[in-house]
């Protein structure tokens, strides 16, 4: 016998599939939206949260001032220097701390001089008073003095100060500045001055210790490479390399919970994109079986009917694809139209390829994994269906099931690692899907089985009719309860997950840090102080002992050994210098504990364990048990580095590189830092006030500037965090309206039927009406107790935050969500209804 | 003559639950090249698992089956789709037209499966031969059930089948209209000399074969040959 083959080649199965869903045009579309809106949804948020990571980093660029700052200790060196001229410099400065005089009062003051050349701040402002003071005192030839420095010494814009040989009028008050966060224990007040005046000063003499400063303005640069190429570089000549995107990481843990959040909206949108996907093309596929059973029986192979539909699921997919991406795309260009009264900021809108490529990547994806399951259906259906109309014979591949089962997990594993960047989360939100939908399925078959059970035959005809709906033959519960119930599972969790964050950043941006500093308190003024803020009614948050201290040997070596010694491989920078050390017995919020142990409470006659900073252990080479001698003001004291810690140096709280355990430096000659919050600039100027009357020594620090700019990104944290799950909750009620809209096509026929036997429109729609309320109510209660479970591990396993949950999901989101399925569900028995039974029929099945 | 359908020792039988219901039970018989053959029997006698059966949509319990010299239990899914392309046509009492492809486009699915490149212009012949000339570009649902019916004749007809199954052709048609089909069904037969193959309760067109095979509980109840030519 000759090989029975079919001889169609793939022109065939293009023409074919081309044929079919020429004419099921109207519900592929149903199939195609759900691919466009999760894609939309997927690639309009990933560009969205690139966008506003991006402004949040320009933002962050404000905090620095430029895009990257080279600082050097010393007049730089010629290697370095010739890097800075090929980068090219924007704007430079040279400061130092020098001695002020103010001729008005004749008052003194040690100010940290800084003599500027350029425009620089490139990004943010200098805040002054009169405002536009930081931009005319170059041209004037004036200083900005620092405003609390003024307020000291009574001193006003239009007054002088005296800086070496050269009086400045005081153009004026200098209330911040971009640049570090970091709050030093040894800073003093600021006093801006044109660098053109520096040499006239005759402040500079050979020997002083004075940091260079140039910064860079380079949007387009790839700080990371730059980083990488010339740190090293700079490192080995005593120069320093700082990038806006270092400052911006250290923003820390409000920068990634942002970004889990981001990342988790985006899972969301494509989830329920999924679900969409799987609902519709479950029905599609469903009534195709008949027309795959009727090319079999005219001689088309499984391979065949299979790829006629495949074809289409990947064209659909495709097409889905770009549409969606295309859409998301254009959203992003529309959501500064639509939102600019909302936005608390400007967004600037770029677009990146990778969302998209991936957008489209992904609709194929989805739309075949999704769809195989039904697809599969095609492979197996029997021929004599076409004579039998019955789906019975149809055998259910279990082996196949279950490999395409695996293929979907596999799937949403490796759509969560890339936008989780985590294996381990990858996993626990593939499990975590899996045993929601297999509770819903649970739930489902079980309120089947229960209402078979105890059916209520008393019930009047309408009422039974729709509960009879939820079990015979052809069914939707277990699709709808699935749709809706993972649809709401994914709105809630988003709703409650948001709670979450906002919580978090709204205890952030809590005021309770400190933001005035007072410097220099001597041992006996702290007294006194302490009731001046007593009567000032402002409590104190800190107070700090401060010990000034020097290195003396590192591991055994002189510091001047180690100056010499050329071959000895770390930064230099700790050895000149004073050292503001403090000492406590325990860690605080800021720290972290890396290595070693952290010892509180130095014992007699034992070893003294001191704790460094891990930047300063690195770049001294120090690892745990070094010995390391300080000179203490005459007094040399030998120490081993007990612990190495963490320290978030943007936290705006005092910090110290070496931490000395108690029962150590208690008598040692020291001053304190003593820090409180003062809630409105008139108290602020209040304490400020009585302060310099009364401790004239005292240094003051006013960070309430610098805290507006941190604020503000908190607050448009907090902006995203709303926007983003709003917007994907209202995604998830479309692709819901979608689930529910595709069911027509399953209860459109009953209906036409009922309407044939005489049924009333208020039977039908009463009948159609309860099963919508069943499934809606079960679907969505299910969802949001099962949301409730997933938001606890969110807040547990991923954003480490307390959950206390919402009323919200059940006061709104619950009933709403069973409306909105009622409606659609009558509103798809509009043609039944409308129209003469015969026209549906040859219309809509 | 030679024979284009063996039945041999035929039995199908099916599970439900505990109980073993058996609708066909061992019967043999042969159908002749080019004859018009009938089926007849009341409802629920084994007409149509018989039909399933023959044109290999479906597997015996025991029993073989040869379909065009090919023994129908040596080939596998495929195989038996591939044989029913090359040699066999369908018409249904549903017409079981593909709701989404057009009149000619059904019409021509056999020859495109087998690879015929002037599949259409042969399509378009065959629906001017049922005379559907100006309705090939028609939906199945924009069309009577008499005119469905013949486009299923004219696809029936488009693989030039040595045996065509023919289940109820006329059970979904008015009298008239029936009547018009199997006129065609006859005609088309003499013309191509493709073998028939009729299940029908309609004892009058039975009469009209050349053999009826009567069923009665899944068993040949007779086999005869008519008076017809």
């Amino acid at each position: 016998m000759s090989k029975l083959t079919s001889k169609a080649n793939f022109n065939w199965l293009l023409k074919m599939a081309w044929r079919d869903g020429k004419a099921s045009l109207s519900r592929l579309m149903l199939f195609m939206a759900s691919i466009i809106l999760g894609i939309a949804a997927v690639v309009s948020i990933q560009l969205f949260s690139d966008n506003l990571k991006q402004n949040i980093q320009k933002q962050s660029k404000s905090l620095m001032g430029a895009d990257f700052i080279i600082d050097s200790k010393n007049a730089p060196s010629e290697k370095v220097l010739k890097i800075i001229d090929s980068l090219g410099a924007d704007a430079s400065e040279v400061n130092f701390v020098s001695m002020a005089a103010f001729p008005k009062n004749k008052g003194t003051k040690l100010v940290k001089v800084r003599a500027l050349e350029g425009l620089f701040p490139f990004y943010g402002d200098l805040t002054t008073v009169p405002q536009n003071a930081g931009k005319t005192y170059q041209e004037l030839g004036g200083a900005l003095v620092d405003a609390t420095l003024l307020l000291q010494y009574n001193l006003n814009p239009g007054d002088s100060i005296k800086l070496g040989k050269v009086t400045f009028p005081i153009i004026g008050a200098l209330k911040s500045i971009p640049g570090s966060t970091a709050i030093s224990s040894s800073i003093a007040p600021a006093v801006l001055i044109p660098y053109r005046f520096l040499e006239q000063t005759e402040l500079l003499q050979v020997g002083s210790r004075k940091e260079y400063q140039y910064f860079f303005k380079a949007p387009e640069m790839d700080l990371e490479l730059l980083s990488e190429k010339i740190a090293p570089i700079l490192d080995a000549e005593n120069a320093d390399l700082d990038t806006h995107t270092s400052t911006s990481k250290q923003l820390g843990r409000r920068y990634d919970n942002i970004s889990r959040f981001l990342n988790l909206v985006a899972f969301i949108a494509l989830l329920l994109g999924c679900i969409g996907i799987a609902s519709s093309v479950h029905i599609y596929i469903k009534e195709k079986l008949k027309n795959v059973a009727v090319l079999k029986c005219l001689g088309a192979s499984r391979k065949q009917s299979f790829y006629i539909y495949l074809i289409q699921i990947i064209a659909i997919g495709f097409v889905g694809g770009i549409i969606g991406a295309a859409i998301g795309t254009a959203l992003q260009f529309a959501f500064p139209y639509i939102l600019q009264d909302f936005l608390p900021f400007d967004v600037a809108i770029t677009i990146s390829f990778q969302p998209i490529i991936m957008g489209i990547t992904l609709g194929v994806l989805m739309a075949v994994l999704f769809a195989l399951l039904p697809l599969l259906n095609t492979w197996y259906v029997s021929p004599l269906e076409v004579l039998r109309g019955a789906e019975n014979n149809l055998q259910k591949p279990k082996k196949a099931r279950i490999l395409v089962l695996i293929t979907i997990l596999l799937f949403i594993f490796l759509f969560s690692f890339w936008i989780l960047k985590s294996a381990l989360y990858g996993i626990f939100f593939t499990i975590g899907i899996l045993i929601t939908f297999a509770i819903m399925a649970g739930v489902a078959t079980l309120f089947i089985k229960g209402i078979k059970r105890f059916f209520p035959s008393s019930w009047g005809f309408t009422k039974r009719q729709s509960l009879l709906n939820l079990f015979r033959p052809n069914n939707q519960t277990m699709v709808l309860v699935l749709a809706i119930g993972l649809g709401t599972f994914l709105i809630s969790t988003l709703y409650f997950t948001k709670d979450i964050l906002l919580a978090k950043t709204s205890l952030e941006n809590k005021k309770t840090d400190a933001n005035i500093i007072l410097m220099d308190v001597q041992k006996g003024q702290a007294a006194a102080l302490l009731n001046t803020f007593k009567s000032n009614d402002l409590k104190v948050i800190d107070n700090i002992p401060i010990i000034t201290m020097r290195m003396e040997k590192i591991k055994g070596k002189t510091v001047n050994e180690i100056r010499k010694d050329t071959l000895i491989k770390m930064r230099k920078w700790m050895l000149n210098r004073e050292f503001r050390v403090s000492y406590r017995n325990h860690l605080v919020a800021t720290e972290e504990l890396l290595e070693g142990e952290f010892i509180g409470k130095a014992e007699k006659g034992n070893p003294i364990y001191v704790s460094s900073a891990d930047n300063l252990a690195k770049d001294a080479n120090l690892k745990l048990g070094d010995a390391v001698t300080f000179n203490i003001q005459g007094v040399f004291m030998e120490t081993i580095i007990g612990s190495i810690r963490k320290v978030d140096w943007t936290s705006m709280k005092v910090n110290f590189l070496i931490l000395f355990p108690e029962g150590v430096l208690e008598k040692a000659p020291q001053f304190n830092v003593i820090t409180t919050y003062a809630p409105t600039e008139e108290r602020s100027a209040d304490l400020q006030r009585d302060v310099v009357r009364n401790f004239p020594n005292v240094t003051i620090l006013d960070l309430r500037q610098v805290f507006t700019i941190v604020e503000d990104i908190l607050d448009k944290i907090s902006w995203i965090i709303n926007f983003m799950a709003f917007f994907s909750i209202l995604t998830g009620f479309i692709v819901l309206i979608g689930s529910v809209r595709n069911s027509k096509y399953q209860r459109i026929k009953e209906s036409v039927l009922l309407r044939t036997l005489g049924a009333k429109s208020k039977q039908i729609l009463q009948i159609t009406a309860l099963e919508y309320v069943y499934l809606g109510l079960l679907g969505s209660l299910t969802g949001i107790l099962l949301s409730l479970v997933g938001s606890q591990l969110l807040a547990t396993l991923l954003f480490k935050e307390p959950f206390i949950p919402s009323l919200i999901p059940f006061l709104v989101f619950l009933p709403v969500i069973t409306i909105l399925v009622v409606v659609i569900g009558l509103s798809n028995l509009k043609s039944v209804l409308q129209s003469p039974p015969l026209e549906v029929l040859r219309k809509e099945v | 003559m030679s024979k284009i359908l063996k039945i041999n020792d035929l039995e199908k039988t099916y599970i439900s639950g505990s109980k073993q219901l058996t609708v066909i039970s061992t019967i043999s018989f042969e159908v002749e090249k080019g004859s018009i053959f009938s089926i007849v029997g009341p409802s629920g006698s084994g007409k149509t698992t018989l039909l399933g059966l023959c044109a290999g949509l479906d597997y015996p319990t025991s029993g073989t089956i040869e379909l065009c010299d090919t023994p129908l239990q040596d080939l596998n899914e495929d195989e038996r789709a591939a044989l029913r392309n090359k040699e066999v046509g369908f018409i249904f009492q549903n017409f079981q037209l593909l709701p989404t492809l057009t009149a000619l486009e059904n019409v021509i699915v056999p020859l495109e499966l087998q690879g015929e490149k002037n599949a259409a212009k042969f399509g378009k012949e065959l629906l001017e031969k049922v005379g559907l000339a100006d309705r090939m570009h028609h939906y199945p649902t924009q069309l009577s059930g008499g005119e469905q019916q013949r486009v299923a004749l004219a696809r029936a007809f488009s693989n030039k089948p040595s045996i065509l199954f023919a289940d109820e052709p006329t059970g979904n048609l008015d009298e008239e209209t029936g009547e018009k089909v199997i006129q065609l069904l006859f005609e088309l037969n003499k013309e191509t000399g493709t073998t028939l193959v009729i299940i029908t309760h309609d004892l009058d067109l039975a009469n009209r074969t050349q053999q009826i095979l009567r069923l009665k509980g899944g068993k040949i109840i007779s086999n005869e040959k008519t008076a017809t030519i």
